[in-house]
């Protein structure tokens, strides 16, 4: 760890206690949403469309819903049209519209995979076998499948209602949801004064979140209009609002219960099968339980945008960055919002730049509409942007560590999207990066075993997200506490949370029962995700210790008969400031409520702050096989700042799993798309993710400079992680190969070609 | 009225120690009888189809994805699932490893991670890093970078063995 | 004054310009007064179903903090002010 403030003495911050939550999740006893098991349960399943774009001229279920054991049929003519409103929505902006149509299609089929008709039966394969008789009458259309197809003047137009937002202009007849544009000061001026411009196009690849778990949904809609869901969710809130907006009912008339969720990554924030699981459990009034399959999830639910980027930086004699400028294309997928928006905000985040250009497109091709994947939007500008920065560097014959010190943005400095930043620890993690073991060490480029060595390095940021969180914690006369909170425990978040009301109490974290609630039984709270969790999650349960504080102090008082003035909580204990004799524990008060006036339980709410985000700095060696062009990852170092880590081992683990997926994106992960819009590689066998054997120990190197915004100095960790691994990986295969990579993946075939071109064969 | 077309078989095993006897459709996986049928929903689906070892279980000392074989083919076996590894007396050293190191996020793909640890500690009592890898090779895990799980593993392979199952 | 910039896109109702001086106590002031001098700029920025609130999708940043409170959000002397999307990842 390297504290850069004098740090305060926490007694349970920073320590690495045992989760509250392990014990179940290590002995299998955790209740993910595939578990649940209701009496009376039925079994759902999805009809899904074959084409990638295609009208639906008509649904044939009569034959399907026939079929013994069947108990309900459902398509797009059982929802309601849902309004065309746009809401925010955790790390997206949603419309009801939309999102109805993406769940279950109406009248067209926009994706490979969209569903379009949906069936309850009494086990799995009967429904298997009726959803096989339903019969759909398709009109085949031209799909346009990537950014440039569907930029084409004589593009298939996907989505016939979309009126795009180009430059503020209402644009129909488009596949281009948005095109945005960012300016600040004079990129001409400044590329005037460069002394070494240069220029390149960046393509990426479709790929998916992988989380392990897919998603799954049990819904039932009773006879009194009350609808439970329960279902493997970063926000029930949302899941919540979403379904209300889709079926058009009350948001009181729902109640959505957490499950343990097996991984999101920002992939299990949108709605896909609580919908239909609902409307189903309506027409055969049983508890309906809908899982999806692993090829659904790759075809149907949110990947992260493929697209292009391309990236201009000018450079003066002395290695100053005078100005940038980027054109950034993302797939939507059938509907519209990629995060094109934080694109802009991240790209040239590490750096001061006072001349910028950015043009930014969201378009909507014939592929699943796509989610937020960790740090939405800005893995790949990050590629773009750090992969450049590097050949410039290279070019001026400077270290690329010096070349990112000399450029660092700081606190005042300016974001290509406008804020200034806040306090922010990029100089001291690239500092803490350079003096690192890993990049002290020599790399031999040229081992004996004949294989190219080399070091990459690259940096990145993200922002952490504030949004609002609210728990409640009430003392048991015992003298421990239940915090009973909304935020899906993804990551370690009932430890973190825990921790920080402890901190407060002057309890040790094992005291602090977390326990997370469904949507009837704590006040509001937004997703997990956005790197909000443990900063305002934290905050809430910071703001209800306090509360719980005030009133136990107040009780105090009413015991000892003075006032509350004379009294102090400190070190766990309620004090007299005058008198040493006044003195308990918490613990002792806490056996006293019912004398003094009753339960003490406080709601703690809180908005957090964003504006302060987290830089991450990594550096990569690798191991080149010049025969195979199998790249081998030898040693990797992740540098973040985290503000302040509550709970290292969790801080720890946020950067090695962002590396890992980083690692995953960079070498192997795409999406291969055939020419009309199926993905051929929709396991896990083709669809390669790292696996134990791929990869070196991470190590992570945790920097604190501490977050303004938030008491403890907390700042949102979750996404950095992998914001500057596709770059740093990439890089150290350009210093093993001399080649560079622009597309990714670099699977073994583009570095062959590359190896090959560079030696003239 | 459902018309049940058909004839159920009749599955006597040996689970985590107890005698187990269950009826199940010829054609369902293991890990349908054991999450669907038993209730036992420890062993985790991710895929289906063998490529990601959440369904891990180990049959006759061998371990196996439960999603690749077929609930008859367990009649007279052996198997044991993460439901049997910690006992009354306290968790399997690895349970309390991973625990200890954090590691796991999420935890969906832990189970399958426990029992093929397990089975590589019962063969390999102190295996180096690589082996530990490479053994492990056939469970995905996407949030952890399996950094702290091959800690965690090795750390169990430190601890004498309390002679749990 | 607070000092407000422009979205890039909205800066042809303001003439072109990246920054404008606006005196006002709140947002929804500063939306205002540029509506007086700018007409056009404040569909662009509220709510149309909900006059009280900024267009979904839409944050303000005051002096680098983000806020929840929208038009109703005060302004100390000398604030610098952007409109924003809010920003996928969950910073709003």
């Amino acid at each position: 760890m390297v504290a850069t403030d004098k740090q305060p003495e926490y007694k349970v911050l920073g320590t690495r206690p045992i989760r509250p939550d392990g014990v179940d999740k290590v002995t299998g006893r955790a209740q993910y949403g595939a578990d649940v098991r209701l009496p009376g349960m039925v079994y759902g399943t999805v009809l899904r469309s074959p084409h990638a774009h295609a009208r639906i001229k008509s649904i044939d279920t009569s034959k399907a819903e026939k079929l013994p054991g069947v108990l309900a049929v459902i398509t797009g003519a059982n929802m309601p049209i849902a309004e065309s409103k746009d809401v925010e929505a955790g790390e997206e902006v949603a419309n009801y519209r939309d999102d109805s149509n993406r769940v279950m299609a109406h009248d067209k089929a926009g994706f490979k995979g969209q569903p379009v008709a949906a069936v309850a039966a009494l086990d799995m394969n009967t429904a298997l076998e009726a959803a096989k008789l339903i019969a759909v009458d398709y009109e085949v259309l031209r799909p346009a499948i990537n950014v440039d197809e569907a930029m084409a003047s004589d593009a298939p137009i996907i989505l016939e209602y979309l009126v795009g937002d180009h430059l503020g202009e209402d644009v129909p007849n488009t596949n281009i949801a948005k095109h945005a544009r960012h300016i600040f000061g004079d990129v001409d001026a400044g590329f005037k004064e460069a002394s070494v411009v240069v220029e390149r196009e960046f393509q990426l690849s479709t790929v998916h979140q992988g989380y392990i778990e897919p998603q799954n949904a049990t819904a039932f809609w009773n006879n009194d209009g009350q609808l439970t869901i329960w279902t493997s969710t970063q926000g029930a809130f949302w899941v919540r609002t979403s379904v209300a907006g889709i079926l058009m009912v009350p948001t009181s008339h729902i109640k959505v219960v957490p499950m343990e969720i097996g991984g999101g990554f920002g992939g299990k924030i949108g709605v896909y099968l609580e919908p239909l699981a609902a409307l189903l459990s309506k027409k055969c009034g049983r508890p309906v339980k809908m899982q999806m399959d692993r090829k659904s999830v790759f075809e149907a639910t949110g990947p992260a945008p493929a697209g292009k980027v391309k990236v201009k930086v000018g450079v003066d004699a002395k290695g100053k960055i005078t100005a940038a400028t980027a054109d950034v294309r993302y797939e939507a997928g059938a509907f519209p919002g990629a995060s094109i928006g934080p694109a802009a905000g991240c790209i040239f985040a590490p750096y001061k730049v006072e001349n910028t250009y950015i043009d930014t497109y969201d378009v909507v091709v014939n592929k699943s509409k796509s989610a937020a994947y960790r740090a939405p939007g800005a893995p790949q500008v990050a590629f773009a942007m750090e992969s450049l920065v590097d050949e410039i560097a290279e070019k001026l014959g400077m270290d690329p560590l010096e070349f990112r010190l000399l450029n660092a943005s700081q606190e005042g400095d300016r974001r290509a999207d406008g804020p200034k930043f806040p306090r922010i620890g990029n100089i001291e993690v690239l500092q803490a990066a350079q003096a690192s073991p890993h990049w002290q060490s020599k790399l031999e480029h040229n081992p004996s075993n004949g294989k190219l060595r080399g070091r990459g390095i690259a940096s990145g940021f993200w922002f952490n997200g504030g949004m609002k969180s609210s728990v409640n914690i009430n003392v048991t006369t015992d003298g421990t506490v239940t915090l009973v909170e909304g935020s899906t425990d993804i990551g370690g978040s009932r430890a973190s949370i825990s921790m920080q009301a402890a901190e407060v109490l002057g309890l040790r974290m094992e005291d602090v029962h977390a326990y997370v609630a469904d949507t009837n039984s704590v006040g509001y709270n937004d997703v997990t995700g956005g790197s909000r969790t443990t900063n305002t999650s934290g905050l809430a349960a910071y703001n209800a210790a306090q509360k719980v504080v005030t009133t136990m102090t107040a009780r105090a008082a009413k015991l000892w008969d003075v006032k509350v003035e004379e009294l102090q909580f400190e070190d766990g204990a309620f004090s007299s400031k005058s008198d040493p004799e006044l003195k308990l524990t918490f613990k002792e008060l806490a056996t006293k409520l019912d004398q003094t006036g009753g339960p003490v339980g406080e709601t703690g709410s809180a908005v957090g702050v964003s504006g302060a985000g987290g830089f991450g700095t990594h550096i990569v060696d690798v191991e080149v096989d010049p025969e195979t062009g199998k790249v081998d990852v030898l040693r990797y170092t992740s540098v973040q700042d985290a503000g302040k880590a509550i709970h290292p081992s969790y801080v720890e683990g946020q950067m090695q799993g962002g590396a890992a997926q980083g690692i995953g994106w960079a070498l192997n992960e795409e999406y291969v798309m055939s020419g009309d819009g199926a993905m051929e590689n929709a396991t896990f066998l083709d669809y390669r993710m790292p696996t134990a054997y791929d990869l070196p120990m991470i190590e992570a190197i945790i920097v604190e400079v501490p977050n303004p915004f938030h008491p403890f100095g907390v700042r949102g960790v979750g996404e950095t992680p992998i914001v500057p691994a596709l770059a740093a990986v990439a890089n150290a295969v350009h210093d093993a190969t001399g080649a560079r990579f622009p597309q990714l993946p670099i699977k073994p075939g583009r570095i062959l070609e590359s190896l090959a071109a560079k030696n003239g064969s | 009225m459902v018309q049940d077309a058909t004839v159920k078989t009749h599955v006597k095993t040996t689970i985590n120690g107890e005698l187990v006897e269950f009826l199940v459709e010829p054609y369902r996986s293991l890990l349908e009888a054991l999450r669907d049928v038993l209730g036992m929903t420890g062993t985790k689906e991710g895929c289906n189809d063998g490529n990601c070892g959440a369904c891990t279980v180990n049959l006759d000392g061998r371990i196996v994805d439960s999603c690749l074989v077929l609930a008859a083919e367990v009649n007279g076996k052996q198997l044991n699932t993460i439901e049997g590894m910690a006992t009354p007396e306290g968790l399997h050293p690895l349970q309390q490893t991973f625990l200890e190191e954090a590691a796991l996020q999420c935890g969906i793909c832990t189970p399958g991670f426990l029992v093929a640890a397990k089975a590589l500690l019962e063969k390999e009592p102190h295996p180096s890093e690589d082996s530990i890898r490479f053994w492990l090779a056939g469970n995905l895990c996407r949030c952890t970078g399996y950094d702290k799980i091959v800690r965690a593993v090795q750390k169990a392979a430190e601890t004498p063995s309390k002679g749990s199952k | 004054m607070a000092v407000v910039f422009i979205p890039t896109i909205l800066r042809k109702f303001a003439g072109g310009r990246t920054t404008v001086q606006v005196e006002a106590a709140t947002v929804g002031e500063v939306i205002d007064k540029l509506e007086q001098e700018y007409p056009g700029i404040r569909e662009r920025l509220v709510n149309p179903d909900e006059e009280d609130r900024l267009r979904p999708g839409l944050a303000t940043f005051v002096d680098g903090e983000t806020s929840t409170e929208g038009l109703r959000r005060k302004l100390t002397p000398n604030a610098e002010v952007h409109f924003l999307p809010a920003i996928g990842g969950g910073a709003v």
